[in-house]
């Protein structure tokens, strides 16, 4: 199993959000988590790339057989996992061109390989920004720097792309994209599957898994994935809503 | 200052003891020279001495000067001015610029005084630019000194300004005639190699004549370890639509003390662009007074200051609107770590004539530690009612959450904290005009992050020549 979260406890600044949760992701794998605002699906997505503040209380994240938990965000990415933001972070003064060859070459020292040489970047850059349609004007900016919502959603995919992660988690990329943009991240993250990688895609709507064909539906409520299913359920929770859910988690 | 009288600094008498003799001035004394001086240059000489005898050396309990204190620096014993050095090694063998790309005429001052062969002490250039030492010029061209000398410099200010007018030894002069634009930098660079603890007071003296234009890049270096403490006054004169870009360059070593007041007059439509980058330096202080007088007239002054250890920075920018439809911005930014302390004083002043005065001043710091501190102190005073006038200043630590967004993409810590700390002063150093100077301040201040930038044993310009790998070295999005 390429990662497994096994009963996560996770608090923040005391408060508990993650209330044993379980989760377990195989290589070649696309699983959707859905659920309502406030539940905890992006504490899960900050406890697996290792954010400050994320108190795990109790509990294991195990990625590729080893618990991950003490590990900084750094090498966590440097060991294939990626995050595309739910809200990504504006950066004056940091072109994205830069920032990218700048993790690039941090990902290439981790693996004691050698810094990538100027062409072969751009070379690189130009493949990945036409994957995404992403324009050369966007990438010559400052990260993030009054971009659109779409345009930052857009970029967070142009990133993965570059970067190539074996374990993606995908914050709510749909939300803010509209149609032609929807499908184009969607090529982006379908171009990107194999067998040796895997992808988590938070998202509210169904719509996305019309294009990124999920293998399992999970429902998280109340800091537990309380329910799994295949792509139907997601059809489910698009027609019922959560309260079948909710009815079903209260009775136990 | 009463308390200031009761103590004595021996700093303050081996000053006032340097110029007992008043019918030779030190800088005569020093140089061997029986040149009669300019009058005007002997009368502020005069006038310096008697207001340094009544208000001695700036403390603390002077208010511009409460936040900086120099106190330290004035129980040391030092050697006040040094001999005129002779002419024996090539500036090249004592300082080398290896920026590529980067052509500028050199000027250099060596503890003090013009350094040259004595063909070259004052020159015309193929493009009409008279440069070179102060102390020849005023000789030779005894009308500028008329019109200009010690018009704007303010000896009352201060003790440290009051001294440099009575002993000062030499400076760099620089005049550029009517319509010349030159379209090389002229750099000058001061240098110390003294092996004793020095004072040095040197004077310079720049007129930009109607609708010219010059990039001037003003060198502060320390080439060794020893104390110093340098005070510079600097008098600039732009007339009608001409256009100064200044550049100041400060790496100093952490035991130097530099005090430098830079004052400006500008005529209509006279366009004025600092850039103060200071990188290290035990106490530097820099102050402006920029005089807009006629209409039109425009000031940008911005500088970048990168402070650790127990490094003290103090900016001073006075702009004074005297006349309308003038504008001016102030932006000043830096970091400050570990023990550091910055002093930012931004005034501004609008008279009442002053009507349709744009006048934007921003001051934002990040600290690094809970020990690092910033006093910044914006002062708005304005006496005309048609005005656009804002001033903020922020204090801030690096965000969290740009780190954490910088480290998932596997940036480590200490790089992603360098990576944002570029980041923040960039909006400084991207208003250097000249591409080859601004790559190079780009590369100085990364390697000053990193801790790789040191006293360098020449010119500071020598740390561009990257012999380390520096990560993010190239801006690819230029490419
Ligand atoms: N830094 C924080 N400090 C305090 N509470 C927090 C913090 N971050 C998250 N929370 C709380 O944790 C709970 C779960 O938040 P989380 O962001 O994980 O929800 P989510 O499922 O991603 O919701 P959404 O669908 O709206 O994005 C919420 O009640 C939220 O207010
Ligand atoms: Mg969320």
């Amino acid at each position: 199993m390429l990662l497994n979260i096994k009963d996560l406890h996770v608090s923040i600044d005391g408060k508990e959000i993650l209330k044993g949760c379980n989760l377990g992701v195989n290589n070649g794998e696309v699983h959707a988590i859905m659920g309502p605002n406030g539940t905890g699906k992006s504490t899960l997505a900050a406890a697996i790339t290792g954010r400050e503040g994320y108190d795990i209380t109790s509990g294991e994240i195990i990625y590729k057989g080893q618990d991950i938990s003490e590990l900084s965000p750094d090498i966590r990415a440097n060991e294939g996992i990626f995050l595309s933001f739910q809200y990504p972070v504006e950066i004056p003064g940091v072109s994205i061109t830069n920032f990218m060859r700048t993790a690039i070459n941090a990902q290439r020292e981790y693996r004691g390989e050698q810094p990538i040489a100027a062409g072969e970047f751009l070379k690189k850059m130009e493949e990945k920004k036409k994957l995404v349609d992403i324009q050369s004007k966007l990438t010559n900016r400052s990260v993030n720097e009054g971009f659109s919502g779409g345009e930052k959603k857009k970029n967070e995919i142009f990133q993965m792309a570059m970067l190539e992660p074996t374990f993606a988690v995908l914050d709510e990329t749909d939300s803010g994209l509209d149609i032609d943009a929807l499908k184009v991240v969607a090529n982006g993250v379908n171009a990107l599957r194999s067998e040796n990688n895997a992808f988590v895609v938070i998202t509210h709507y169904q719509r996305l898994l019309d294009y990124i064909v999920p293998d399992f539906v999970h429902v998280m409520y109340d800091g537990k994935i309380v329910k799994s299913g295949g792509k139907g359920l997601a059809n489910e929770l698009e027609e019922k809503g959560y309260d079948w859910i909710k009815e079903h988690v209260q009775n136990g | 200052m009463s308390d200031n009288k009761n103590k004595i600094f021996p700093l303050e008498t081996s000053l006032k003891n340097s110029y007992m003799d008043k019918t030779k001035p030190l800088n005569h004394a020093k140089s061997g020279s029986n040149a009669i001086e300019h009058k005007k240059v002997t009368n502020s000489r005069l006038n310096g001495y008697n207001i340094f005898d009544k208000t001695g050396l700036p403390t603390p309990v002077i208010e511009q000067w409460r936040s900086t204190n120099i106190t330290k620096d004035y129980k040391e014993n030092y050697l006040i001015g040094d001999n005129k050095p002779k002419f024996d090694k090539q500036i090249n063998e004592i300082f080398h610029c290896s920026v590529h790309g980067f052509d500028t005429n050199v000027f250099a001052l060596l503890n003090g005084w013009y350094y040259s062969t004595p063909d070259k002490v004052l020159q015309t250039l193929d493009n009409g630019i008279i440069v070179g030492s102060l102390a020849v010029a005023q000789q030779k061209y005894p009308d500028l000194f008329d019109d200009y000398y010690n018009e704007i410099a303010r000896p009352d200010s201060h003790g440290f300004n009051a001294i440099n007018a009575a002993i000062f030894t030499d400076g760099l002069f620089i005049y550029v005639p009517d319509n010349v634009k030159s379209d090389k930098a002229v750099q000058l660079i001061k240098m110390v190699n003294r092996d004793d603890n020095i004072m040095i007071n040197t004077r310079n003296l720049i007129i930009l004549g109607e609708n010219s234009r010059l990039s001037f890049l003003h060198c502060d270096d320390s080439i060794n370890q020893h104390k110093g403490l340098l005070a510079t006054n600097t008098e600039i004169f732009l007339k009608k639509d001409a256009q100064l870009d200044l550049y100041k360059l400060q790496n100093l070593n952490n035991n130097t003390t530099l005090v430098n007041s830079t004052f400006v007059k500008q005529d209509a439509n006279s366009n004025l662009n600092v850039n103060v980058l200071t990188f290290n330096g035990g106490i530097i202080r820099n102050e402006f007074t920029i005089d807009l007088t006629e209409e039109g007239a425009n000031a940008d002054i911005s500088g970048m200051y990168l402070m650790d250890d127990k490094q003290h920075v103090d900016n001073q920018v006075k702009v004074i609107h005297s006349a309308p439809n003038c504008t001016s911005s102030e932006l000043f930014k830096g970091v400050l770590d570990d023990h550091a302390s910055g002093v930012f004083n931004g005034y501004i002043y609008v008279a009442r004539d002053a009507q349709q005065t744009m006048a934007f001043q921003k001051n934002a710091n990040i600290l690094m530690t809970s020990t690092a501190s910033i006093d910044t102190m914006p002062f708005l005073e304005i006496y005309a009612d048609d005005v656009k006038c804002s001033h903020g200043a922020t204090v801030g630590q690096l965000d969290n959450d740009a780190l954490f967004y910088l480290m998932q993409r596997g940036i480590k810590e200490s790089d992603a904290k360098l990576l944002l700390m570029y980041a923040f002063v960039t909006e400084v150093t991207n208003k250097i005009g000249i591409d080859a100077l601004r790559n190079s301040v780009d590369d100085m201040v990364k390697k000053r992050l990193r801790g790789d930038l040191s006293i360098c044993d020449k010119c500071i310009l020598q740390c561009s020549t990257p012999d380390l790998p520096v990560e993010f070295e190239i801006d690819m999005s230029k490419i």
